[in-house]
């Protein structure tokens, strides 16, 4: 077999060229031809293209950037540290042949993007693997989302729970509000918390603080896949930030995705000697944090409240039209960024209706927010290889959260495949908006989901209309997860979306 | 060129409790050489790269190093622990301990040698003969032989 390798380190100097010697050996000694770029002080001799295209397998063994690594496009990788290749070159090579096995027993790939990410040993963060840019997008949104996954899964059993046990009601005793005419004060001692709304209250706040980490959680890690442990500082806060100002879990997606990039950037950045030394320290953290920070606060933080209030005023002035079409566009409002911006226009002006005693809306905003996670927790079943295995895993929680009206269930399939997925929930949650409204369906609680069955008008009716959603929306996603690129790593098993622990990175930073 | 290492550079019975204490007695030698000019500015390159990811490899190795304004010549120091000091590797401590000086412009027929040295490092017997020669002087013709090749 035929393998390449790229070895580089920090300095240059040691642990480039002892990588490169053991992979060397090690691939003599286990009779196959390997060719190794040392990227190193001494300058780097490229590879032969020829070489390269005659290449089963692709072994980076780098803690810096490879440099030119699209000439290795394609091909099956392996990713490991440096002092990888020199402690168990053995291992390295053995993985890079079992990867190039791998692929030589599935379908040719159709392009780089299904490519290395089964075998890397550290998959889904180093996303490096010379796959295209969309390719390695999807990695970064991938890590993002297999981090968030447990906020999500556990927040929303705990609110789900919370509803279940206390009634809708437990929402507005927690956060201040009013629910069936009583109005509550937001409890902010956490002390009186028991005493005032009961342990359903508790656990509804636990699920609430957990869900409060989603967006910086998405942020902060779609910055780690992209620039390693310095992108999680500038991505968590502008998370945070992006939260704060109602951005949601879109606007995690850009401040995730800007901070990796201004990390990147940075750190490409040829600085003096004496500066070096500071740099992670202080001077990246400094520099990414407020300049994502005062992006969000800035530059997106005015536009999206203008937005909102002119989505407000434009619902205000749609309120005697067609019921079927309001219905429609709440809908699809409402599965557009699940807690974003936009659901939360749609979600208010369904509270609206819901203090000027109009129920229909309400009605059709909840169950518009219902169908997202269970139509995917259904396209999970119905199609398990077109998921990853994280997104399946999120799909067995999404059932529960979807009937209970927490939206959130679906971010983690929308953030891994904006394009794909939040299209596809909207068509099915309009569907859903559309029936309720039509069927005149009635909500005197604004959350809980199916757990207040017994607060709605028609609630046979009202069912009707949310499978009518349910299958439209699974459908789609099953369609549009066919289109434009081959199954996902799933099918072959791998565990593309799980990212590997903080700890196994930390060494490849160095 | 100057030669990469000269019996000075060599101490077989290196003393010391951890990794800085090990880089700062191998550094005196180089600096005792006059292949480092600045024993403090060196050292703390060293350690800076050390903290960037400890040196040490399985198999009882510590290569401290660093390209530095404060280096003359492409430089090796050689010492030998019996104790042992701990290089951060996963097995334990490290017997063979590599001072590796690099000039920071230093060009690449000085990191060639550097490269050399370093693919030597992983070879086993090159280890074997390392830790058990008698003197000083052995120690600098197996690395000349085997790096040099002369």
């Amino acid at each position: 077999m035929n393998i390449v390798a790229v070895t580089s380190c920090p300095t240059g100097i040691a642990h480039t060229y002892m990588a490169a010697e053991a992979l060397e050996q090690a691939a003599r000694d286990a009779g196959h031809a390997l060719s190794v770029e040392t990227q190193g002080a001494a300058g780097a001799e490229p590879l032969d293209p020829a070489v390269i295209a005659a290449a089963d397998a692709v072994i980076f063994a780098a803690d810096v950037e490879v440099r030119d690594r699209e000439r290795f496009a394609g091909k099956p990788t392996v990713t490991a540290p440096v002092k990888r290749a020199i402690q168990d070159a053995a291992g390295l090579v053995a993985e890079a042949v079992r990867a190039a096995e791998e692929r030589s027993d599935t379908a040719p790939a159709p392009s780089g993007e299904t490519a290395p990410l089964d075998t890397a040993p550290a998959p889904a963060t180093k996303v490096t693997e010379g796959a295209g840019l969309g390719a390695r997008l999807r990695q970064w949104l991938m890590t993002g989302v297999s981090y968030m996954i447990p906020f999500v899964a556990a927040g929303g059993i705990l609110i789900a729970l919370a509803f279940m046990l206390g009634g809708a009601e437990v929402a507005a005793k927690v956060n201040g509000g009013t629910f069936q005419g009583r109005t509550y004060e937001e409890i902010t001692d956490l002390s009186a918390l028991v005493e005032q709304a009961g342990y359903a209250g508790v656990l509804f706040k636990i699920g609430a603080i957990a869900f409060s980490m989603l967006v910086p959680i998405l942020s902060g890690f779609i910055a780690y896949a992209m620039a390693d442990r310095p992108g999680i500082a500038p991505g968590v806060v502008g998370g945070l930030l992006a939260d704060a100002i109602g951005a949601g879990f879109l606007g995690g997606l850009v401040t995730g995705l800007a901070a990796g990039a201004l990390v990147m950037a940075i750190s490409r950045v040829k600085v003096p000697r004496a500066l070096a030394g500071i740099m992670p320290v202080v001077v990246i953290p400094l520099v990414s944090c407020l300049v994502i920070g005062a992006l969000v606060i800035i530059v997106i933080g005015q536009p999206i409240a203008s937005a909102q209030q002119a989505m407000t005023d434009w619902l205000d002035g749609l309120k005697g039209a067609n019921a079927l079409l309001l219905g429609a566009l709440l809908g699809l409002m409402m599965a557009f960024d699940m807690g974003g911006p936009v659901n939360k226009v749609a979600y208010t002006f369904g509270l609206a209706g819901l203090a000027a005693g109009n129920l229909t809306v309400m009605a059709a905003v909840m169950a518009a927010g219902m169908t997202p996670p269970i139509a995917l927790a259904l396209a999970t079943v119905l199609r398990p290889k077109l998921f990853t295995p994280a997104e399946r895993k999120a799909g067995e929680a999404a059932w529960l959260l979807g009937a209970s009206f927490i939206t959130e269930g679906a971010i983690p399939f929308a953030a891994a495949d904006p394009l794909r997925v939040i299209p596809s929930l909207m068509a099915g949650s309009a569907v859903t908006g559309a029936l309720s409204m039509q069927f005149a369906a009635t909500s005197r609680a604004p959350h809980g989901g199916i757990w207040v069955i017994g607060l709605i008008g028609k609630p046979g009716l009202y069912v009707v209309a949310l499978l009518a959603g349910i299958a439209v929306s699974a459908a789609c996603v099953i369609a549009a997860k066919h289109v434009g690129r081959a199954v996902p790593a799933a099918a072959s098993g791998a565990a593309a979306a799980e990212a590997p622990a903080p700890s196994e990175r930390a060494a490849t930073v160095a | 060129m100057t030669e990469l290492i000269t019996p000075d550079l060599v101490d077989l019975d290196l003393k010391a409790a951890d990794r800085h204490e090990a880089a700062r007695a191998l550094a005196a030698r180089l600096a005792a050489a006059g292949r480092v000019t600045d024993v403090e500015g060196f050292l703390a390159d060293v350690r800076a790269r050390e903290e960037q990811m400890p040196t040490g490899i399985e198999g009882g190795i510590g290569i401290p190093h660093a390209r530095s304004a404060h280096v003359t010549a492409p430089s090796l120091a050689f010492g030998r622990s019996a104790d042992g000091v701990d290089f951060g590797a996963a097995d334990g401590p490290a017997h063979l301990i590599f001072l590796i000086a690099a000039p920071e412009g230093g060009g690449p027929e000085h990191m060639t040698i550097l490269a050399a040295l370093a693919r030597r490092l992983v070879h086993e017997s090159f280890k074997r003969s390392l830790a058990t020669a008698p003197a000083p002087g052995a120690v600098v013709d197996l690395i000349n032989r085997e790096v040099i090749g002369t």
